[in-house]
């Protein structure tokens, strides 16, 4: 299997070690993932989509022909970037008005939308592609880790457009994926909430956002969970910088680890701290994966 | 006495028809199925500690009363989360309101500054969020390529972002000074 592969901004601009994760990740589950050479920001939801939609349906579009000439479905690990390029796609597939009126845009740069392919999202990909049990081989060191799921806003809603899940209320894939790792998936208050960050309110008004986080942190935080786990490298920013923030705006001392999903594959199997670049998140990882090591070698002699 | 004032009267020359018909033409006919049942205040988070009101946003769409919506800050407390539109039993498609609004407000010109500078950053980039000495060089120590293969990569790819900005009059709207490659003055 081939896919293209969506970089997008936030992940390989400031979290390199999830794409590093992904890339050994897919090579260990034989999924050939192919550079989309050009491609762009997807273009951010929040700010795009809010000013002016032609503009983000074109950048979209534009970043949609490349996976179309490479002939290959799309996947990305950003909730942001899989809202705006699934919208889009669904947008331009079903309305040929809006098509017309982008590709002309599109016209100026040599290129045409054409509708030949799908956009997923990497967990979509691990759950409906790969398979459970196809992913669960790949666990060589099961991660003994109390987390807090974090699905995020755009990876299932609206969930009429995307129909990962039936319903948003109560969904269970990341539990599911999280749980093949060893990891436990540990109920707490709001968890489908969102983090804040989104809409472009974390640039319009950090103090709202920052209260949005404070609550999901201190709802993790009650039930007790070692770490966080996400979808979406926006959200992973906003639970990383922003717990930081939190704590500096609130004098709270939260200190919950975050790792994207694809991070945690990377614990379970066996990658390093450094090689996932948890070393540079501003909210210290080393005692979740200390923990998460002991356990391990505990089991291991038992 | 009454406590009602003129200015706190509604008649029908407060309703501009022009801004309803902009929901329904953009095929946002759901807007007109809202019973004010309440259920996406009800549910949003922002709601609950900004002067956010979903249901009366939607209300005030569907009136028309363009300049409220419009000018109003609490239009841009929304994060698209979208629980509102999941529960709503009208199937009303609030977030694609709150997105047209926003688009009808920002051609007016409310656009904030930080949204502005991360249009800016797409034109000169490529990327919302742009690559930094530190993240390359973290992407050379894991074996990645220093810079991504995006338009990072490749300045051919950012020519055709930047043409596509000029051709739908994005770098207008924001401001872009292409000789400066920053935001006009305000």
């Amino acid at each position: 299997m081939e896919i293209a592969y969506f970089l997008g901004c936030i992940m390989n601009n400031r979290y390199p070690g999830v794409e590093k994760a992904t890339r050994i990740l897919f090579d260990a589950l034989d999924i050939k993932l192919k550079d989309m050479e050009g491609a762009s920001c997807c273009p951010a939801p929040g700010v795009f989509g809010s000013f002016d939609e032609k503009t983000w349906a074109s950048i979209a579009a534009r970043n949609l022909t490349i996976a179309e000439d490479m002939g290959l479905d799309l996947m990305t690990e950003c909730n942001g970037c899989f809202g705006s390029l699934l919208e889009a796609n669904n947008m331009l597939k079903d309305n040929p008005e809006k098509k017309e009126e982008i590709n002309e845009v599109l016209s100026e740069v040599g290129r045409e939308f054409k509708g030949t392919i799908d956009v997923k999202h990497f967990a979509q990909i691990l759950r409906d592609d790969v398979g459970y049990e196809k992913l669960a081989s790949i666990v060589e060191k099961p991660v003994n880790l109390n987390v807090a799921a974090h699905y995020g806003c755009h990876f299932l809603k609206p969930t009429k457009e995307v129909g990962i899940e039936s319903s948003a209320e109560d969904p269970t894939i990341l539990d599911e994926l999280i749980e093949i790792t060893g990891a436990k998936s540990v109920p707490y208050k709001d968890k489908m909430m969102c983090c804040g960050a989104g809409g472009g309110l974390r640039s319009r008004d950090i103090d709202v956002t920052l209260s949005f986080t404070k609550e999901k942190l201190e709802n993790m935080q009650a039930a007790g969970v070692d770490a966080i786990v996400n979808v979406c490298p926006f959200c992973h920013l906003q639970f990383d910088v922003g717990q930081d923030e939190v704590n500096k705006k609130y004098g709270t001392d939260f200190h919950i680890p975050v790792f994207h999903l694809a991070q945690l594959y990377g614990v379970a199997m066996g990658l390093s701290e450094d090689e996932l670049t948890m070393n540079n998140h501003l909210i210290d990882a080393s005692p979740a994966l200390a923990k998460a090591l002991a356990e391990y070698d505990k089991l291991a002699t038992e | 006495m009454t406590l009602l004032t003129d200015k706190e009267l509604l008649n029908m020359d407060s309703l501009d028809k022009d801004f309803t018909a902009a929901f329904i033409d953009a095929g946002i006919e759901s807007v007109q199925h809202c019973f004010q049942c309440g259920t996406c205040s009800g549910s949003c988070p922002s709601g609950r500690r900004t002067p956010y009101k979903v249901r009366q946003l939607v209300r005030k769409c569907l009136l028309g009363l363009k300049d409220e919506v419009i000018s109003d800050d609490a239009l841009w407390m929304c994060t698209t989360c979208y629980t509102c539109q999941e529960r709503c039993p009208r199937s009303v498609v609030i977030v694609d309101i709150v997105k047209k609004a926003r688009n009808i407000a920002a051609h007016a010109g409310y656009m904030a500054k930080p949204h502005r500078m991360t249009g800016l950053f797409v034109i000169n980039t490529g990327h919302g969020v742009p690559i930094n000495p530190v993240t390359k060089e973290l992407r050379a120590r894991v074996g990645l390529s220093e810079l991504p293969p995006t338009t990072h990569m490749f300045p051919e790819a950012l020519k055709e972002v930047q043409t596509i900005c000029k051709a739908t009059g994005f770098d207008e709207l924001i401001g872009y000074d292409e000789e400066t490659g920053e935001l006009k003055p305000e």
